[in-house]
């Protein structure tokens, strides 16, 4: 597997990382050199196995649908970058 | 005092030979002492802990204590701790101040134990030498210009330089027991599930669990009897009864099956090690254990679905990372994907982005059947490898590492070389099932771990077969040169 510049940037974007031009091509020969490790499980044949998500096939656990955390809002938010009035602070999304 | 057993150490409380207070004391002396040229602690936390071990002192006194009352240990930076920063090794969290205490750090702290501070680690606890931590490399202290393995290179570092009675760790791949190895302690990966993740932060929650890296099983027996246990604020928390772990540790071993897998002792394993490995498992034949071979056939395999499962799940567990709500935000941002993108690759070292990267191509459009899904396959291959394996044995032993600990530096620039350090203790992991290492005989000076792997939930039967054999041998006693 071999990624170009170009694969890589649309992979950065997905990812949402502002890679540096000077660092494109690195990233995609690491990246390519791991999918070369990963390629070896073309080898196995898998059809009619079941994958495994969760290694205790455990079922998802339901509690009743009540509150019970109290409102920390205030804590949580002194640790954030920018708030105002109990809002986080982004740049503007709408003109 | 930094040479005695937990229990030792419990008893001497309890008589008053020494107080917590005091005892705390000598351990942060030694950290200020020795740590500079170890960096095995990202933060000291002197003053709680001295608060700690007053109360600790407090309930010696009133004669309300347990087993690990007044113990001074670490925690490695991936569990959260209410008022002292959790960083997970990573520049994205320097200034993250946790509003809240991790599960597995309230439980130790409700057992008595005594927090010293939190230990260096991999970044976000991705590496397997500790040099992709944003504090810098930790040394190992056996040869201080080689690694201490990784992910939980720090807490490995810090108990074998007896900084700390016991530590904290993560294992996702290898990050308990390759460090372990690497820095001659024992170090045990409970089954995934028997330790609460919440709070600790998320790498690949279908991998992660927290255990424990002491310098013998016994010691580690003491602490995972108060970490383990259902949590129902981990919503993948096992909730099945925890047995006494000390109480099993000294039951007999006559009669026990153990497997060799084939595949552990192939081209690629260093035969010094190898032949290290070998007078172990002669050892525990003296101990009236059987010996039989065993195949994992699989188990090549693992390495390759690991580097999808784990990068795959990491792409989407530090989405979360976003400039917005904590941890590192860019100057001046142009708008709002600008912000995302420059603050996260600001915070983030090459190595995390590299892992986010590869999860988010593997799991994007055209690409998720033929990368998440056949990995999500072969993982079921090979856990019942370990299902067929089981059957005929009661525990697997190998060696825990390939090679023994490498030089700072010599696999930075090659992560697929680096990766392959866990060859074989990823699958251990990809199964869910229990694994340990424990010191045997050194190769030129520097340790080597025995990898022992156990049942579903079969944590009493693995620290009794690892504490049988610190009975009668002395490897886990050795202490590194330059620390007394």
């Amino acid at each position: 597997m071999s990624l170009d510049r170009s694969d890589l940037e649309k992979i950065a974007h997905l990812a949402r990382l502002a890679i540096a031009p000077e660092q494109t091509e690195r990233y995609a020969a690491d990246l390519s050199n791991i999918l070369d490790l990963v390629a070896r499980m073309d080898a196995v044949d898998t059809a009619g196995v079941e994958p495994m998500a969760h290694p205790l096939h455990m079922t998802q656990r339901l509690r009743p649908d009540n509150a019970t955390e109290p409102d920390r809002r205030e804590s949580f938010q002194a640790i954030a970058p920018l708030t105002e009035g109990g809002l986080y602070l982004v740049p503007k999304v709408i003109e | 005092m930094q040479n005695k057993t937990i229990a030792q150490l419990a008893a001497d409380l309890r008589l008053r030979t020494y107080s917590s207070v005091e005892l705390t004391r000598h351990y942060l002396d030694r950290i200020e002492r020795f740590d500079p040229r170890l960096n095995s602690f990202v933060t000291v936390a002197a003053e709680s802990a001295l608060a700690a071990a007053e109360r600790a002192d407090r309930a010696l006194k009133a004669g309300d204590s347990g087993p690990l009352t007044g113990i001074p240990i670490a925690h490695k930076d991936i569990f959260c701790t209410a008022g002292i920063k959790t960083s997970c090794g990573s520049r994205m969290l320097d200034n993250f101040i946790a509003p809240y205490d991790a599960t597995v750090v309230e439980k130790l702290a409700a057992a008595g134990a005594v927090m010293l501070g939190k230990t260096n680690m991999d970044e976000f606890a991705m590496g397997s030498s500790n040099e992709t931590s944003y504090y810098g490399p930790v040394r190992n202290p056996w040869d201080e210009s080689r690694v201490p393995g990784g992910s939980s290179g720090g807490s490995a570092a810090a108990v074998a330089a007896h900084l700390c009675a016991a530590a904290t760790g993560t294992d996702t791949g290898g990050s308990i027991r390759q460090p372990a190895a690497l820095c001659g302690i024992t170090g045990i990966k409970p089954t995934y599930g028997r330790c609460s993740r919440w709070g600790m932060i998320a790498f690949a929650s279908s991998l992660d669990q927290a255990g424990v890296m002491a310098r013998s099983a016994a010691d580690a027996a003491f602490i995972l009897d108060e970490m383990a246990g259902f949590d129902p604020r981990d919503s993948t928390s096992a909730d099945v009864p925890v047995p006494d772990y000390v109480d099993a540790l000294d039951n007999d071993l006559k009669g026990l099956r153990i497997g060799l897998p084939k595949e552990y002792f192939g081209a690629g394993l260093d035969s010094r090690i190898a032949a290290s490995i070998q007078d172990a498992i002669q050892e525990y034949e003296r101990l009236g254990a059987e010996i039989r071979e065993i195949s994992l056939p699989n188990s090549p395999l693992s390495v390759p679905v690991y580097y999808v499962v784990a990068p795959a799940e990491c792409s989407s567990n530090l989405a979360r990372f976003d400039g917005v709500r904590y941890g590192h935000r860019c100057e001046n941002p142009r708008d709002l994907e600008d912000l995302y993108k420059r603050s996260r690759a600001e915070g983030f070292g090459a190595e995390v982005q590299r892992r986010i990267m590869i999860g988010a191509y593997v799991l994007s459009a055209g690409y998720y059947d033929a990368y998440y899904l056949k990995a999500q396959k072969i993982r079921h291959l090979i856990a019942d490898d370990f299902k067929r394996a089981f059957a005929q044995v009661d525990v697997i032993m190998g060696p825990t590492s390939p090679t023994t600990a490498f030089p700072i530096g010599a696999k930075m620039d090659d992560p697929v070389a680096m990766y392959l350090n866990d060859i074989y203790t990823i699958a251990t992991n990809l199964a869910g099932l229990p694994g340990m290492s424990i010191p045997v005989e050194p190769v030129d000076g520097l340790p080597v771990g025995l990898q022992i792997v156990g049942n579903y939930f079969e944590e009493a039967r693995l620290l009794n077969v690892a504490h049988r054999f610190q009975h009668v041998t002395h490897w886990h006693q050795a202490a590194p040169k330059g620390f007394e």
